[in-house]
């Protein structure tokens, strides 16, 4: 491995000003991924800074039903927190179906949010790429994209973001919340994310030494019975060639309100905003749950490796909606 | 266990299992020697070229570093021995190439240099600053890019088979058939994935070199490494007391223990190679892309009468390599017209290599399916497709079987899975939103036989205990559980009074346990050895005057709990241990050596089976799931059904694997694997894991070997794949004719 300084913070301002003042720094929390690309000469800060002892591993519930999610409390306590499973099941579902057990012990929320693509050719450290190298070229473009993105993505990247997580917590309209050498950010989360474009090396719109100190997740009554749907090959440790996070209301047949997004199928956590319009209003059933999953899709960019995933999409929202609108059918 | 239950068929637990989960085994990679260094290789980046520049100052002048060895400044290699199958005995290089000999690029991720530094972490700093610059030629990595330029080998696997087999007249048995079944199987490349990656340790003292290797054969690392460096074999001590799964990519010895070797004569001190997970990818050989067609031709009644099965495959620029995919495909069924031909693709990879079940698990897949295709077209159940297909006699020789059990088989595992449930009709179960389906195969291993001797040494010590030795290593299979088994039975010893010591060239020299080989060659030569132990103590006690077996006939004896006795008369005898005392012998020893006999090649040798899985298919998900298998196998003499039972088990769930999961694909741009990862590459998880249920079919064999084992290694997974692609055809009506079977598939 590359020589790397290392210390420990223990103050968040400690922290943010250590990156701040060493543009080679970078903040290190669980480092389930962050590891892995040090190792792989992906990443290549000369200081790390570790965070793991700040004060940041509340779950506290608020008054309006929502909740405060510290950046470093692990995916696998956030799972286990009782309001979480009570008032937000699909976030509880997403971290369970996400990595491994050790893993979730070991990763934070707030790394889940910048955790980095999945992409083969990002992460082999020598094959042109966007991300890493900007301007090297997209090597994924015509390459093996089988579980790269059809929604969102553009002519310099078609890496799909991986994280389960997030895809909930886009539903949820949740909030992130920073801390920076300008003080405290707090970005809605669709703000969060960025999409490649022509900047795909840019995934956030935070600074060099921002760091991510919560979620804020509004609350949602609807969120109580809303669910997380994870296809892939494998039953677990494998992340989702496509998901869907879905909370629903129906009254007297029709749907009154609609929360959607989906995962695995696009550059960032996508809210399926063209799906929840057009199921507003409309009878809950089968035909309007495709009509809107055909909408959401409509605007794919697929690749002959990847053309399925459109479709897998589609079918995965409508199981979605259809077990949270019939859970008789189901089993 | 009491003294008069025999130790061979108890479900004993693992001698070693107490130092594995306890972490008290060590590894290749867990040597620590006094003065260690630490080599990281460098592969190069392009699939074919030349290398024009390599820029090693860099690294030469990182912290630690030692020595950057490159074609330009390692000793050349004394000798290339030709590439022959570690369980021949002899030197078994994975491939007829040895790296960092010129400037030449052959494959991604061959060895363009070798750093060694005073840890690891500064070894891969180290390799990190190397700068390779490359000449770059056009590249040949994948089957499509080869096809046009194909072509027929006069023999693969090493010469040891033909490229071309017939037997009667194919087109004849094709044109008189009244049905016909022509499908044409694609496969991806698989990688073996053992947790342990191949890790080596060397050190030298003065010319004696000695190795800690993951091997499956210690005599394979010593006679490889001892040609290619120019050293006598005595010269060269290989260790290998625990190994971490291998599946076939220790099978064969690859570049890296003679790297290690040449590295650590270089430096003068230890050097401790251990292959990263993505080398793993690069570095020990695969399961080759390969393309397979089959044709059967039928009567109205099923019978065959005419196989042809065509596989076209890529493999390197050095050797002529398939794995033998249509073996056992060729002898499972009667059937008089044949015509097997293996072509092959000149590619830019390394040699393919043995990897679980290898040829037995692609060929069975392809044969199995079409098989389930003319049951299906036909209107006969599978199984009696299958039964009146049967035959007594290897087909390709006309020898009767040495034992089979097939029919018992195929009987006991449809009891057991519930067979006669089975509506033919596809898409007939439904469980909610799942469609449920029934999949049957048959399943059947070669029982290979050494070339060579094998040999072990029996040791009885004064206090009634004993040793036996012999040099095979065991990688997870349980071997020294079961030759103490073994050991204990040929002497009349308990159990806890023996113990077996293998995984040292010291020893008594075995071949590589490879092709499920292990437990009958290797029992072979402990129960040889321990056998003529007992009888010469029992020849000593009958000599000797003071013995209350004096005069008796050795034949009349007979050993229990440590205790030689008449047989009809056990108040007569002594035990070894007063025998010993009396004559002031600390220890007596014997030596056994076993070849197979000249009788066992009249017959045709293979270990039997059928496999049964249901499987669940979501066909708007397109999710596949496997909700159970069941195999019954028969596998002559089970010597434990504990580590047997788990041994057949690990094979189904490889071919749950091979049928829905493991795939790697070359990008053909950048001639690269696009895995390279555990979390890439998939294997089943315990979630994917459904239960498997086994049944072990007794059936006496006495030809293969003294105890008539024929092994349980590989045979699980044989025709497991099959088994589900059928159920998924009955439960959807969707035949796939690929692997892994994935969801764009069932969508």
């Amino acid at each position: 491995m590359r020589p790397i300084s290392y210390s420990r913070a223990t103050a968040v301002a400690d922290a943010v000003a250590t990156v701040v003042a060493d543009p080679t720094s970078d903040f290190l929390a669980g480092g389930t991924t962050e590891v892995d690309l040090l190792r792989q000469n992906v990443l290549l800060p000369r200081r790390l800074v570790d965070i793991n002892d700040l004060p940041l591993t509340q779950i506290e519930d608020r008054p309006d039903g929502g909740l405060y999610i510290g950046a470093l409390a692990r995916m696998s306590e956030v799972a286990d927190a009782a309001g979480v499973q009570e008032r937000f099941p699909m976030v509880a579902q997403a971290l369970v179906l996400g990595a491994s057990a050790q893993l979730r012990h070991m990763a934070s929320m707030g790394g889940n949010m910048m955790q980095r693509v999945r992409c083969g050719y990002f992460r082999d450290a020598t094959s042109p790429c966007n991300k890493r190298d900007p301007g090297s070229g997209c090597s994924a473009l015509e390459g093996f994209n089988r579980g790269h993105a059809v929604l969102g993505v553009s002519e310099h990247c078609i890496a799909t973001h991986p994280s389960d997580v997030a895809v909930p917590l886009m539903a949820l309209d949740a909030r992130v919340h920073t801390e920076g050498p300008h003080g405290r950010q707090v970005y809605p989360i669709d703000d969060f994310f960025l999409l490649p474009g022509e900047t795909p090396h840019l995934e956030h719109p935070l600074e060099h030494g921002e760091l991510v100190v919560g979620i804020e997740v509004p609350g949602l009554p609807m969120a109580r019975t809303s669910m997380y749907m994870k296809v892939r090959d494998r039953e677990s440790y494998e992340f989702a060639l496509a998901s869907v996070a879905a909370a629903v209301t129906v009254e007297d047949g029709a749907i009154s309100d609609v929360r959607l997004a989906l995962g695995g199928v696009a550059t960032k956590p996508w809210r399926a905003r063209r799906a929840e319009e057009m199921l507003h209003g409309a009878p809950a059933d089968t035909e309007s749950f495709r009509r809107a999953a055909r909408e959401e899709l409509a605007a794919a960019r697929t690749t002959p490796l990847n053309a399925f995933k459109a479709e897998l999409a589609q079918r995965t929202m409508v199981r979605v909606l259809e077990t949270l609108t019939h859970p008789e059918r189901q089993s | 266990m009491t003294a008069t239950t025999l130790a061979i068929g108890q479900p004993t637990d693992r001698v070693d299992g107490r130092h594995k989960v306890t972490g008290g085994a060590h590894y290749s990679a867990d040597v620590l020697l006094v003065g260690m260094t630490y080599a990281v290789m460098v592969g190069a980046r392009v699939p074919s070229g030349r290398i024009t520049h390599i820029d090693t100052d860099e690294a030469m002048q990182a912290g630690g570093v030692l020595a950057v060895l490159t074609h330009e400044n390692l000793p050349g290699a004394a000798a290339q021995p030709p590439l022959i199958p570690s369980l021949a005995g002899m030197p078994a290089p994975g491939q007829t190439f040895f790296p960092l000999q010129d400037e030449v690029v052959h494959y991604t991720g061959q060895p363009v240099a070798l750093v060694v530094a005073d840890s690891l972490e500064r070894a891969q700093h180290a390799a990190a600053l190397i700068r390779v610059s490359y000449q770059e030629m056009p590249a040949v990595t994948t089957l499509d890019q080869g096809r046009d330029d194909a072509y027929e080998p006069e023999a693969i696997f090493a010469g040891f088979v033909p490229g071309r087999t017939e037997r009667g007249d194919v087109e004849a048995g094709l044109a008189e058939a009244d049905v016909l079944v022509d499908a044409t199987y694609s496969f991806a490349a698989n990688n073996h994935n053992p947790i342990e990656p191949s890790a080596t340790t060397a050190a030298w003292d003065g010319d004696q070199l000695t190795l800690y290797d993951a091997t499956q054969g210690v005599t394979a690392t010593q006679l490889t490494v001892a040609a290619l460096l120019g050293l006598t074999p005595s010269k060269v001590r290989v260790i290998s007391h625990y190994v971490g799964g291998s599946f076939g990519c220790k099978a064969m010895i690859w570049a890296h223990p003679a790297l290690a070797a040449l590295a650590a004569r270089h430096v003068g001190r230890p050097v401790k190679l251990s292959l990263t997970r993505e080398q793993m990818f690069t570095s020990v050989g695969h399961r080759e892309e390969q393309e397979q067609r089959v044709t059967l031709g039928a009567d109205k009644k099923g019978r065959l009468l005419a196989l042809r099965h065509h596989k076209l495959s890529p493999t390197s620029h050095f050797d002529d390599w398939a794995e033998p995919s249509l073996g056992v495909a060729s002898q499972i069924y009667a059937c008089p017209n044949y015509e097997g031909v293996y072509r092959l693709i000149r590619a830019n990879t390394m040699t393919p290599t043995f990897m679980r079940a290898p040829g037995e698990a692609s060929g069975m897949f392809a044969l199995e399916s079409t098989m389930d295709d003319l049951a299906h077209e036909l209107g006969i159940d599978p199984i009696e497709l299958r039964l009146r297909n049967y035959t007594d006699t290897d087909p390709t020789t006309g020898n009767p079987w040495s034992s089979t059990g097939l029919r018992v088989c195929y009987e006991r595992g449809a009891e057991r899975f519930g067979w006669h449930r089975r509506d033919p009709e596809p898409r007939s179960h439904r469980d909610g939103n799942w469609l449920i389906g029934y999949g049957m195969a048959t399943a059947g291993y070669p029982v290979y036989g050494p070339n060579n001797p094998q040999r072990a040494r029996a040791r009885l010590y004064s206090d009634g205990t004993a040793v036996v030795q012999a040099a095979t290593p065991d990688f997870g299979t349980g071997v020294a559980t079961v030759m103490t088994q073994v050991a204990a039975d040929a002497l009349g010893l308990p159990f806890e009074r023996c113990r077996f010591e293998g995984g040292d060239t010291t020893l008594p020299t075995i071949a590589a346990a490879v092709g499920s080989s292990g437990a009958g060659m290797i029992s072979a030569a402990v129960h040889t050895a321990a056998t003529n132990l007992r009888d010469q103590l029992i020849a000593q006690a009958t000599a000797d005057s003071q013995s209350p077996l004096h005069g008796a006939d050795p034949g009349t004896v007979t050993v229990r709990d440590g205790r030689m006795m008449l047989r009809d008369a056990p108040e007569t005898g002594e035990s070894y241990g007063d025998l010993l005392h009396r004559n002031f012998l600390p220890d007596v020893e014997a030596a056994g050596s076993w070849s197979p006999s000249a009788e066992s090649t009249r017959y045709g040798m293979t270990t039997f089976g059928a496999q049964f899985a249901e499987v669940a298919v979501d066909p708007d998900l397109g999710l596949a799931r496997v909700r159970r298998m069941v195999g019954a196998f028969a596998p002559g003499r089970v010597l434990n059904p504990k580590t047997a039972r788990s041994q057949l088990m690990g094979g189904m769930l490889w071919g749950l694997g091979q049928a829905l999961l493991e795939a790697n694909y070359m990008d053909p741009r950048r001639g690269r694997w696009v895995a390279s990862s555990l979390g890439d590459y998939l294997v089943p998880v315990n979630a994917d894991a459904p239960e498997v249920d086994i049944e072990l079919i007794d059936v006496e064999d006495a030809f293969v070997n003294p105890l008539g084992v024929k092994g349980v290694g590989e045979v699980g997974q044989v025709g497991a794949a099959a088994a589900i692609a059928n159920a998924i055809h009955h439960a959807t009506g969707r035949r796939i004719r690929k692997l892994p079977i994935t969801i764009e598939d069932l969508l």
